[in-house]
């Protein structure tokens, strides 16, 4: 494949593929070792009701209000979960369960019973998103990425993503050694006061950043994959956190990278004429690396 | 309309259907009872996701047959297929590697999901496969189903009900308590794949009607809800069963009486209804009565240090027990005891001097376990005992030390 | 009413001895849902002292550490450490948590572990220095684990990870030492190690409070004992208040005659221990 086919048809795709991937699994390692690892299964799944009524307020579909939209639900949801768990004194999974279906389901409500059939929001959208169509059509091979004319015309996704994925690396590295001591020993870690309530929920809100940003682009599926599938190879192949996250992100940029080849040139190779879904081949090559991973890890056990 | 599709007026079709919901809604309260439970409640929305691939894959298998691709036995037995698959993948993880089980439950149902996506994309690309119209099987669609389909749904409904009535008694014993399950010589293995049996049929049969993505709530929200109203294994499931019959009955109704309201997200938001109004109202472990309930144990306790600080001329320096010892009138503002204040007082330390004998005797063990460091002695023991223990205490009250 | 102890000639007023105390606790209660699991308890800890915290199962010994330290909400009463709020004086305190509250799966290695106790002087971004490891290594090495170091902590037993933990204990360089249950399920080796530790810090003038559970060692390991069963039964030094009445009182009668002989000869016969209350 030459340049000029590769980069204005697939870098961008792939680099925003990259950049959720990684952005997702960060956090997700936090997670899967705080036994929330399905907290990521809920803000992906109530994105959906606050675009939906994000869109209903301002009437349009722009970016800004609608990112705005998503990580207010994401933080409604997780309340809501924390408050019903508390609350009502019912275990996590189950209250998680309840909130994220019954905003899910109020999400779906909302959007079909509103006029939103001329904008381009639906909820295979929402759920899969199309990873596909971020094309740069202003790129005419690598030369391209050191023209300010065409890098003018970048689809906007990439800087979006590309921004997200920083302020979730920044959070994990400033905040990486409380997060590992909170985690491992919540008791210790509040003996030598650190706030390990407030940074629970600034995890979850990170988390819910990255899911929000990577959401447009790649729908939820990917998220939720990502926040789970990297970090769990991962921790079956080392018994160090500081390995375990660079393994997480090893897995993740391969799950982005092969996903997004196999989507689109694997039905070529079996002879099929059209490509499939980007965001379900990347899930599924998570899924594979964490079979593997299940099988041989080092750590598995 | 809506009064007509809750009287079953609208056909024979809407009324198969609503009465389909309705006895889903009870089976999966139910059934969702076990698994809520035994604390393994998002299992179902893996094995919800997991059945994306096989319905799928049964529709390319069946193109491939030479069929039309859309038979409903067909598509919602691959969905069983591939759901099992997902749950032996849960299973799998969570016992032989250190991963926790929500860790295989994410996995298996983003990975599941996102290879069904994979499948249904290329399904759009078949010359057959663009009125598929498999997406309805994401959220439910029961608008213009066949009339065959909408009985086929109805009965297996009514016979996964059947099944978990038969097997109720116990799948109750394994999720009340395991253990003595297993040592009466229960097969508690076997009783746990009957429980994911059902919660497999649930989803299957829910598949058209409510949709992969929000089954796992008609298994979740009605246990969750009927919980809050009591304490019994037995009424748990019942209420479970109405919370989620209900559910199913109103919000299939609404979805064929108004137009554009989709099935799934309306019985899930009806019983997302029932649960906020328990969450909030119900007695005991609703949040407006527990909430006044920790107040007022919180006062009681204020209250009774205070009094025992008073007795023992102590000084009182906590803000709270100060103001409730002025409201109540048993101390002054500059902390000097009133005369009432003296005399409950006293009456708090002669309690506590009681207390100290009977936690220290044997012969009132069964007493002891009680002690709160608030009941009375009055409410646990008899005048007689009490005698019998004022007898034995070192002298006239205030002699405690 | 004025406690007075033994050992004291002048009188000290309780006020007095709060403020001087390294842990006081004044009228505490803490309760799961409405049973309180300590009620209305005070307890005045002595400075450079080591005081054992015992009585039954479920006599509320842990909530008692774990409210103290400010792990647990309390429903009411106060904490103090040396007269200030105990958020104010974090870094005089270290803690030794119950081997069951941690996640052992974590992917951490032992010297990590260690190292997790200076985040007072690493702060959120202090690199790691060489300095910093090897004073971790020099506290695994007063509990006898520097061989251990690079191995992932669900992989030591029982007493190697108690160790672990009262290196990190170490590692944070405090005046006050909590432990709770330290010697619980640990072999004897670990116990002599971990004892002679915390004899070698209380020489140094620190102060250590633990939970213990074992009544035979509490006259060989301590200088005082808290008992406690909900509400405080008696505190002062072991040798006038390990006393067969109170342990009565705080056991509710449940020590059988035969656990009674044998502790006869650790036990004090003399009644003149300071009671609480």
């Amino acid at each position: 494949m030459t340049g000029s086919e590769f980069v204005p048809l697939s870098l961008v795709p792939m680099l925003i593929g990259i950049c959720v991937a990684v952005a997702c699994a960060l956090p997700g390692n936090f997670l899967l070792l705080r036994r929330q690892a399905l907290i990521g299964d809920a803000i992906s799944h109530v994105v959906l009701p606050g675009i939906v009524v994000a869109f209903l307020l301002t009437g349009v579909v722009a970016s800004v209000p609608m990112l705005l939209g998503a990580a207010g639900a994401a933080l409604v949801a997780v309340a809501a979960i924390e408050a019903i768990r508390r609350l009502g004194k019912i275990e996590p999974g189950a209250a998680m369960g309840v909130v994220f279906t019954t905003m899910f389901a109020g999400g779906v409500l909302l959007l079909e019973m509103s006029d939103t059939s001329a904008v381009h929001l639906d909820v295979e959208h929402a759920l899969y998103g199309n990873l596909e169509s971020l094309i740069w059509l202003d790129a005419t091979g690598w030369s391209s990425l050191l023209d300010p004319q065409a890098l003018a015309y970048l689809p906007v996704e990439l800087p979006r993503m590309a921004g997200a994925l920083v302020v979730v690396a920044l959070f994990i590295a400033v905040f990486w050694r409380p997060l590992k001591i909170s985690t491992f020993d919540e008791g210790f870690a509040r003996t030598i006061g650190l706030r390990t309530g407030p940074l629970g929920l600034a995890l979850v809100v990170v988390a819910a950043i990255a899911a929000v940003a990577a959401f447009d682009a790649v729908g939820s599926i990917i998220v939720i994959a990502m926040f789970i599938c990297p970090p769990a190879a991962a921790r079956l192949m080392t018994n160090r956190l500081e390995a375990q996250v660079a393994w997480s992100v090893l897995f993740a940029t391969v799950a982005a990278v092969s996903g997004y080849v196999l989507a689109g040139y694997g039905p070529l190779w079996l002879g099929a004429a059209d490509s499939v879904s980007a965001a379900g081949m990347i899930a599924t090559v998570s899924g594979v690396l964490l079979a593997c991973a299940a099988l041989m890890g080092p750590a598995r056990r | 309309m809506i009064w007509e599709a809750l009287f079953l007026g609208l056909g024979y079709n809407a009324t198969l259907v609503t009465l389909g919901a309705a006895i889903l809604g009870i089976a999966a309260g139910v059934g969702g009872s076990f698994l809520f439970l035994r604390k393994r409640a998002l299992v179902s929305d893996a094995i919800s996701h997991a059945t994306l691939p096989g319905v799928g894959l049964a529709f390319v298998v069946m193109v491939g047959l030479g069929g039309d691709g859309r038979n409903l036995v067909g598509l919602l037995t691959g969905g069983a297929v591939s759901a099992a698959i997902g749950l032996l993948c849960v299973n799998w993880l969570s016992t032989r590697t250190r991963l926790a089980e929500d860790a295989a439950i994410g996995a298996v149902l983003s990975v599941f999901f996102g290879f069904g996506i994979v499948v249904l994309t290329y399904i759009q690309t078949m010359t057959s496969g663009r009125q598929a119209g498999l997406e309805g099987f994401l959220l439910g669609s029961t608008a213009g189903m066949l009339q065959s389909d909408a009985l086929v749904l109805a009965l297996a409904a009514a016979l996964t009900l059947a099944l978990v009535l038969i097997l109720r008694r116990p799948l109750t014993l394994v999720a009340f308590d395991p253990d003595f399950a297993r040592a009466t010589g229960r097969n508690v293995d076997r009783i746990d794949l009957a429980m994911m049996a059902i919660v497999l049929a649930v989803t299957v049969v829910g598949l058209k009607i409510v949709g992969l993505i929000l089954i796992v709530a008609l298994l979740i929200i009605p246990p969750v809800t009927a919980r809050f109203w009591t304490e019994r294994v037995d009424r748990v499931l019942l209420g479970a069963g109405i919370v989620g019959g209900l559910s199913g009955y109103i919000g299939a109704a609404i979805s064929a009486a108004v137009p554009d309201v989709p099935t799934g997200p309306i019985i899930v938001l009806v019983g997302a209804a029932l649960f906020l109004i328990s969450l909030l109202c119900a007695p005991g472990r609703g949040v407006v009565s527990s909430v006044l309930h920790h107040r007022q144990y919180q006062r009681r306790v204020h209250l009774r240090q205070g009094l025992l600080a008073l007795a023992q001329g102590q000084p009182i320096y906590e803000r709270l027990t100060q103001r409730l010892m002025e409201q109540r009138g048993l101390m002054r503002g500059d902390g000097v005891a009133t005369e009432k204040g003296r005399a409950h007082a006293a009456r708090a330390l002669l309690d506590e001097a009681r207390w100290h004998v009977v936690r220290n005797d044997q012969a009132y063990a069964a007493a002891a376990e009680r002690y709160d460091g608030l009941t009375e002695m009055q409410k646990v023991l008899t005048a007689d005992q009490i005698r019998e223990i004022d007898a034995r205490l070192p002298a006239p009250q205030g002699a405690m030390p | 009413m004025s406690v007075k102890l033994a050992r004291d000639n002048g009188t000290v007023t309780d006020a007095e001895r709060r403020l001087a105390s390294p842990l006081a606790v004044r009228g505490l209660t803490v309760s799961y849902g409405q049973k309180p699991a300590v009620f209305s308890v005070d307890m005045t800890v002595r400075a450079g002292h080591m005081t054992a915290i015992i009585g039954p199962n479920g006599a509320g010994k842990s909530t008692l550490l774990k409210a103290a330290l400010g792990i647990m909400k309390p429903l009411a009463g106060t904490v103090t450490v040396l007269g200030q709020p105990v958020a104010w004086r974090r870094d005089h305190i270290a803690y030794v948590p119950q081997r069951a509250s941690v996640d052992w799966d974590f992917p951490t290695r032992v010297i990590d572990v260690v190292l997790m106790g200076m985040y007072g002087q690493l702060g959120l971004l202090g690199r790691v220095k060489p300095k910093h490891r090897a004073q971790a290594m020099d506290c695994l090495d007063r509990v006898g684990m520097t061989d251990f170091a690079t191995r992932q902590i669900g992989q030591l037993s029982g007493g190697q990870q108690q160790r672990v933990f009262l290196a990190r204990a170490l590692a944070q360089g405090a005046d006050l030492y909590l432990l709770d249950e330290p010697f619980a399920g640990v072999d004897a080796a670990t116990e002599q190690a971990i004892i002679t530790v915390l004899k070698g810090l209380r020489d140094a003038g620190k102060t250590v409070v633990a939970v213990h559970h074992d009544l035979s060692t509490v006259r060989a390991y301590f200088d005082d004992v808290f008992l406690i069963n909900t509400q405080a039964v008696a505190e002062g030094p072991v040798e006038t208040t390990f006393t067969e009445e109170n342990l009565q009182t705080a056991y509710g009668g449940r020590l059988a005659g035969a656990q009674m002989d044998a502790l006869a000869e650790t036990l004090v016969t003399t009644s003149a221990g300071t009671s609480a209350r």
